[in-house]
């Protein structure tokens, strides 16, 4: 029953998104069904995951420029 | 040494990490028009919160070269305004974005939105200002004035004018409800992704300044 009910939320969902609120429903629209199912946590995942990943890179490059000043700061005082 | 100098930027990133993961799995309000979409206030928004503090950052900077015509302040102050036009422009792509599902199209017309544009514009102005200027001492000078004036004229157009006009449909303008009206579930993710950008951007700028530096060092040795 419950997972009727979930389809029939994410059809009726797609009829609205090209109806565009025309649909007499009493509640707005919210993508409650992708939740049940779990499937937002790949989302979640896969935003973490480049997030992580430029900020990674951004300690890459903060480390690059901390080699850069250090060998810079031991030429100049030779 | 290393966790006294690095702990801001690790907050920084686990403070946005937590409103990107917050901001998919927290409950938000049911909204018409909005629906899911009102999670892009945790993207979107912030952008503008960081750009508005890098430019704050730049004003205070270029005031205090007009103080005592430090170099590294000039260089603080332009690297800063280079930062927010970053999160300027991701702001304005993630607007339309959000515009054209929600509004209908991706450049109504929105006094905020005009308004940005011509803050912005202001900015590069600035840029071209600075580009146009040769001798050093003076490029900083003009450009820290002309700075002052930038910033003044980005609050006017996009804080000021906006909440004046009649229509609008940002949150704070014309007769719309600002963040104060924002719902406590959200708030919690919000402010948080706020700092978390602002923190990210100014580890940006001090990867940028500290670049500058070092060319700038370079310079100096290869003209000794």
């Amino acid at each position: 029953m419950k997972r009727l009910v979930a389809f029939l939320v994410l059809v009726l969902s797609s009829i609205e998104a090209f109806a565009q609120e025309a649909v007499t429903a009493d509640k707005p629209q919210m993508a409650d069904a992708f939740r049940a199912d779990g499937k937002i946590y790949v989302v979640v995942l896969v935003l973490s995951l480049v997030f992580v990943g430029l900020a990674t890179y951004l300690v890459i490059i903060d480390r690059k420029v901390a080699k850069l000043e250090k060998q810079l700061n031991e030429k100049k005082s030779i | 040494m290393a966790i006294k100098q690095h702990w801001w930027k690790a907050l920084g990133v686990a403070l946005v990490l937590y409103s990107i993961v917050m901001g998919f799995l927290g409950t938000v309000p049911a909204l018409w028009v909005l629906h899911e979409t009102i999670r892009n206030l945790y993207f979107h928004v912030t952008m503008w919160f960081a750009m508005m503090t890098m430019l704050t950052i730049s004003l205070g900077y270029s005031i205090a070269y007009l103080r005592n015509f430090k170099r590294e302040y000039d260089v603080i102050a332009t690297e800063a305004a280079n930062i927010a036009m970053l999160f300027g422009a991701i702001g304005i792509v993630t607007g339309m974005a959000w515009a054209n599902f929600t509004w209908g199209e991706p450049w109504p017309n929105d006094p905020k939105l005009n308004g940005v544009a011509v803050g912005m514009l202001a900015y590069v102005a600035y840029f071209i200002l600075r580009a146009s200027i040769d001798e050093i001492s003076k490029r900083g000078r003009i450009a820290a004035v002309y700075n002052i004036f930038a910033w003044v004229m980005f609050l006017v157009f996009v804080n000021a004018l906006p909440r004046m006009a009649d229509d609008s449909m940002h949150p704070g303008q014309a007769a719309n409800p600002g963040f104060g009206a924002l719902a406590p579930g959200m708030r919690t993710v919000f402010y948080p992704g706020v700092v978390g950008w602002i923190l990210v951007g100014i580890w940006l700028l001090n990867i940028r300044k500290r670049s500058r530096e070092i060319e700038y060092k370079l310079l100096q040795n290869e003209l000794n």
